[in-house]
C-alpha cells in the first residue's frame, strides 16, 4: 500500500508526540515518584510503535517497542526508576528523534542503527530480572504446560508481570479470539478489540504482535495474554459484544506453574533483532521509491475555520449583492455593498491570521531538555523559567525563531552564567536563572531571553573588535556602552579566540540578527554586572501590514508604519552639516535627515525647497528623519517577496501591488541607520 | 518524459534584440508579456529594468539589451517581456520582439564559434540554423547569473 498520502501526518503526529515524551521525561527527572508519567510516556511509545509500524518505518516501530518494555516493567513496579534508567530513555528520545528527522529529509530512517540502545535496555531488564531471581525461584517449574487450544507462548518478562500482578489481584488470562472471516476490516476490528480490552485489562503479549495485528498481517483470529481484575466471563462477553467477533476461548493461567528464566530472555530478545534486521532489510528495498514530499503544515483549531467559512460565505452573499445592483444600477446601494465587502474582507484577513497563528510553545518546548542538557555538560545548575509560552505567531516566525533563540540561550548559559563558585563569591545563588519570556506588545511579540549571569564585558569586547580590525582604537575610546554591546552582532567580530562546543560570546550572534532581521525583526542588548537581556521583537504577522505610501519623485514607495515614530515638517534652513551629515535640532535632540531620493537613487530632485516632509522613524530608541516629497497615505499592504533574482537588494524589504495594479517597493527602514 | 522532449524534441522560442535572432528553450518559457508597467528598482543591477506584476505576483524584469551592452532603444508595441523560470527563479526578459517557436533538429545547431564580439560566448548555448538565418540559443543560467558582461570584457 501507498503510505505517502500519510507520510506528512505521520511525521506532525510524530514529532508532537516525541515533544510530549520529551517533556514528560524531563518532569519525571526531577519527580521519580510521579508514576502517571511513566504511563504517558507508556502511551506515547506504544502510540509511536503502533504509527511508525504501520508506516513500515521498523526501526522506530522496534526501539518503541523495547522502550515499551522497560516502561512497562517500570509500571508494574517490576524495576525502580533509576537516573540511568531516566538517561537511557533520553537516548532513545535522541535516537527517535533522529529516526523522524531522516524520514522528514529522506522519507526513510537512514541507516543509524539503535541495537546499543535495545542492549541498554534490555540490560535495564535482565539487571533487574537478576536480582530478582532469588524470590521467584520458589514460584516455578514446567513452562510447557500451557493446555488447551490456545497456543500462545508467555514469554519470560510477561511472566514476571503476570506474577506480580497475581500478587496485587489480578487474574491472568490467555484468551484466543476469532474474526468473522468475512471481516473487511481486520486490523480496525482487531483495534476495537484492544481498545475494549485496554479498558479494564493490561494486554501482556499478543500473537501475532502488534505491529503485525496492525498491519493486518494476521488470519482469522489472534491470541492474547491479558491481566485484569474482571473474571474470565465478563472479559469473553465484553468481546463478544463486538459485532463480526466469532468466537472467544479465554483461561486463566495459573501463575505458578509460569517460570521465570532470564537466559531465556536473551536469547528471544536476540532473535528478535535478527528479524528486525531482515526486516529492515527488506524493508530498505522497498522504501526506495518514497520520495519525501512535504510541506508545511498547520494544526488548525475548527472554531478559527468555522469563522473562515462564515466569513467566505458572506462574501458569495456580498458577491450576489453586488450582481444585483447591477440591473437597479442605484448608486446608493452600490456604496452600501462595498462598505459591507470592506468590513468581510477586513474580517477575513484577521480570521486567516489567527489561522496562520502557532502558541511560541512549539519553540520553546525544546528548551527545557537543552537546557537540561548544557548545565549538566558545564557543571552548571541553571535554572529555566518560561513565560507566556501561549504567546501566537505566525507560523513562518515559528520555524525560523528557534535557531536563533537557542544560539541566545546558549550563550546566555556559557557566557553569562558564572560557575557556581564564582556565583556565590558574588553573593548570588548558586542556581543561574535563566529567563525566556514571549508578550505581544502592539502589532509586534517581544521574546526575551534573560540572564542572571555576570553580563557583558564591554571592555573585553572593545578590545577584541580592535583586533579584529572591526574599529580602530579610538574609535574604542569614545564608544559609549550601547555602541560597544552593539559590536557583538558585527559579523567578523568572532574570530573567537576560544571557540567551544556551545557558543563563543559573540559567536554567530551576527546571525542571529541577520535572521531576525530577515523576518522583519529587531535585536538588542541590555547588559550590566548582575546579567543580560537579549530582546527580540518580531512583527505580528508577515504577510500583511500597515504602510505609509510616499512619493519620491515620481515613484511610489511604503515605509512601514510600525517603525514611524511622527511625520513633521522641517524648515531646510534649519538644517545643519555635521560632518557630511545633515542634521535639524528637533524637540531639543538632534535628529539625522536622510534624503530618501538619494538613498533610493532618485534623479529627480525636488528636496530643496523650503518645507520638507520629514517622515520620523525609529529604531530601537535611535530616530532619524527620511525626506520625502509628498505622503500619499495610509494603506493596508501585501508584502510579496522581490523573488530569487532580486534576493538581498539593499534598502528594499519588498515589494506590494497597489490597487491599481502598480508595484510599489517597501523600503526597508531598519537598514538604512 | 521531460527528458525526451529537451533532447529530441530541441523547441526553442526566438526573440529579436539589436537585428540578431536569439533561442531559449521552451521548457524555461512560462508566458510572453506586453510590455506593461515596470516599477524601477534601486540598488539593483545596472540591467535590471525593475519588477512588474505579473497577475499577482511581483516579478523582475532584465532588460537584455542592457544585459548585452546593446545600445538602448525607445520601448514599442513589439516589446515584450518573456517570462522565463529557471532553478525557480521566475524572472522576465525584456526584448525587442518575439513572435515565433522553432524546432531544431540536432543537426541544426552548431557548436559556438569563438566569436569576440558583443557577446561573450559563455552566455551562448549554441548556434541555431533555420533557412538563412542564425539564432543564438542562450544559455539562460549564465544569462541570469551574476557575472557581469562589462568585467569580462
Amino acid at each position: 500500500m501507498d503510505m505517502n498520502q500519510y507520510l506528512e501526518i505521520f511525521i506532525e503526529e510524530s514529532k508532537e508526540h516525541l515533544e510530549n515524551m520529551n517533556q514528560s521525561l524531563l518532569e519525571l527527572e526531577n519527580n521519580h515518584e510521579e508514576m502517571s508519567l511513566v504511563h504517558e510516556i507508556f502511551r506515547i511509545a506504544h502510540t509511536l510503535k503502533g504509527m511508525s509500524a504501520t508506516m513500515g518505518f521498523n526501526k522506530v516501530a522496534n526501539l518503541t517497542h523495547e522502550m515499551e518494555n522497560v516502561l512497562q516493567s517500570l509500571r508494574s513496579n517490576e524495576i525502580e526508576l533509576s537516573e540511568n534508567i531516566v538517561d537511557v530513555l533520553f537516548e532513545c528520545l535522541d535516537t527517535l528523534e533522529g529516526y523522524i528527522n531522516q524520514i522528514i529529509n529522506s522519507g526513510e530512517e537512514g541507516d543509524f542503527e539503535s541495537d546499543y540502545l535495545v542492549k541498554k535496555l534490555n540490560q535495564i531488564l535482565q539487571g533487574e530480572d537478576e536480582s530478582r531471581n532469588d524470590t521467584k525461584e520458589e514460584i516455578s517449574n514446567s513452562t510447557e504446560a500451557i493446555n488447551g487450544d490456545i497456543h500462545i507462548e508467555v514469554e519470560e518478562f510477561s511472566k514476571n508481570v503476570a506474577v506480580t500482578a497475581a500478587a496485587q489481584g489480578y487474574n491472568c488470562y490467555k484468551m484466543q479470539v476469532d474474526l468473522n472471516p468475512n471481516c473487511m476490516l481486520k486490523s480496525a476490528r482487531a483495534f476495537i478489540i484492544f481498545n475494549t480490552l485496554e479498558k479494564d485489562c493490561e494486554i501482556l503479549k499478543s500473537n501475532p504482535p502488534v505491529e503485525d495485528i496492525e498491519d493486518e498481517k494476521f488470519d482469522a483470529g489472534f491470541e492474547l495474554i491479558i491481566i485484569s481484575k474482571l473474571d474470565g466471563e465478563t472479559v469473553r462477553k465484553k468481546i463478544m459484544n463486538i459485532s463480526e467477533v466469532e468466537n472467544v476461548l479465554i483461561e486463566e493461567i495459573d501463575v505458578t506453574e509460569l517460570n521465570v528464566q532470564t537466559e531465556d530472555i536473551e536469547i528471544v530478545d536476540e532473535e528478535k533483532t535478527e528479524d528486525n534486521k531482515k526486516d529492515e532489510s527488506n524493508e530498505k528495498t522497498s522504501n526506495k521509491s518514497k520520495k519525501p514530499r512535504l510541506g508545511k503544515t498547520v494544526r488548525v483549531d475548527i472554531d478559527r475555520l468555522d469563522n473562515l467559512m462564515n466569513l467566505v460565505s458572506e462574501l458569495i452573499i456580498t458577491r450576489s449583492r453586488l450582481e444585483d445592483i447591477d440591473d437597479s444600477g442605484k448608486k446608493h446601494n452600490m456604496n452600501e455593498a462595498i462598505e459591507y465587502l470592506g468590513r468581510i474582507t477586513t474580517s477575513l484577513h484577521d480570521a486567516v491570521m489567527k489561522v496562520r497563528m502557532v502558541p511560541i510553545e512549539r519553540v520553546f518546548n525544546r528548551f527545557p531538555r537543552m537546557v537540561r542538557d548544557l548545565s549538566k555538560e558545564l557543571g552548571k545548575e541553571i535554572s529555566l523559567v518560561m513565560l507566556g509560552e501561549e504567546t501566537e505567531v505566525d507560523r513562518t516566525v515559528i520555524d525560523e525563531i528557534g535557531d536563533p533563540l537557542i544560539h541566545l540561550i546558549r550563550n546566555s548559559i556559557d557566557h553569562g552564567i558564572e560557575e557556581p563558585e564564582t556565583r556565590k563569591k558574588h553573593g548570588k545563588p548558586e542556581i543561574g536563572t535563566v529567563k525566556l519570556i514571549a508578550y505581544p506588545d502592539g502589532n509586534s511579540v517581544v521574546i526575551e531571553v534573560e540572564d542572571d549571569g555576570q553580563g557583558i564585558n564591554i571592555e573585553k569586547v572593545k578590545a577584541k573588535a580592535i583586533k579584529n580590525g572591526l574599529i580602530t582604537e579610538e574609535q574604542a575610546e569614545i564608544m559609549d556602552e550601547k555602541e560597544a554591546v552593539n559590536l557583538l552582532f558585527k559579523s567578523g567580530f568572532s574570530t573567537a579566540d576560544k571557540i567551544s562546543d556551545i557558543s563563543g560570546r559573540g559567536v554567530g550572534l551576527d546571525v542571529v540578527k541577520t535572521k531576525i532581521e530577515a523576518l522583519g525583526g529587531l535585536v538588542e542588548v541590555k547588559t550590566s554586572q548582575s546579567g543580560s537581556t537579549f530582546t527580540i521583537r518580531l512583527p505580528l504577522t508577515l504577510a500583511i501590514i500597515q504602510a505609509l505610501l510616499v512619493n519620491v519623485g515620481l515613484e511610489k514607495y511604503a515605509i512601514p508604519l510600525n517603525s514611524i515614530k511622527e511625520i513633521v515638517t522641517i524648515d531646510s534652513k534649519t538644517i545643519r552639516k555635521i560632518q557630511e551629515q545633515e542634521v535639524v535640532l528637533y524637540r531639543n535632540t538632534t535628529l539625522p535627515i536622510l534624503r530618501m531620493n538619494k538613498i533610493l537613487q532618485v534623479d529627480v530632485d525636488g528636496q530643496n525647497e523650503e518645507d520638507l516632509i520629514v517622515v520620523v522613524v525609529k529604531k530601537g530608541d535611535k530616530t532619524a528623519g527620511f525626506v520625502v516629497d509628498n505622503l500619499i497615505g495610509q494603506q493596508e499592504i501585501v508584502i510579496k517577496s522581490l523573488g530569487k533574482y532580486l534576493l538581498g537588494i539593499k534598502a528594499i524589504a519588498g515589494a506590494t501591488i497597489l490597487g491599481n495594479g502598480q508595484v510599489a517597493l517597501i523600503v526597508d527602514i531598519n537598514s538604512l541607520f | 518524459m521531460a527528458e525526451k522532449i529537451t533532447t529530441t524534441d530541441n523547441q526553442y522560442v526566438l526573440f529579436k534584440l539589436d537585428n540578431e535572432y536569439y533561442g531559449i528553450d521552451i521548457l524555461h518559457v512560462e508566458t510572453i508579456e506586453k510590455v506593461m508597467d515596470i516599477t524601477r528598482v534601486p540598488h539593483a543591477a545596472h540591467y535590471v529594468e525593475g519588477v512588474i506584476n505579473l497577475r499577482g505576483e511581483v516579478v523582475p524584469v532584465i532588460n537584455l539589451r542592457k544585459r548585452f551592452n546593446l545600445p538602448q532603444e525607445e520601448l514599442n508595441d513589439e516589446s515584450r517581456i518573456i517570462i522565463i523560470s529557471v532553478e525557480e527563479m521566475v524572472v522576465g526578459l525584456l526584448v525587442d520582439a518575439s513572435s515565433e517557436v522553432l524546432h531544431f533538429d540536432f543537426d541544426a545547431i552548431d557548436e559556438v564559434p569563438n566569436f569576440s564580439d558583443k557577446l561573450k560566448n559563455d552566455y551562448v548555448k549554441g548556434i541555431g540554423k533555420n533557412e538563412d538565418r542564425i539564432i543564438i540559443l542562450l544559455d539562460l543560467k549564465k544569462v541570469l547569473g551574476n557575472t557581469d558582461i562589462n568585467e569580462e570584457m
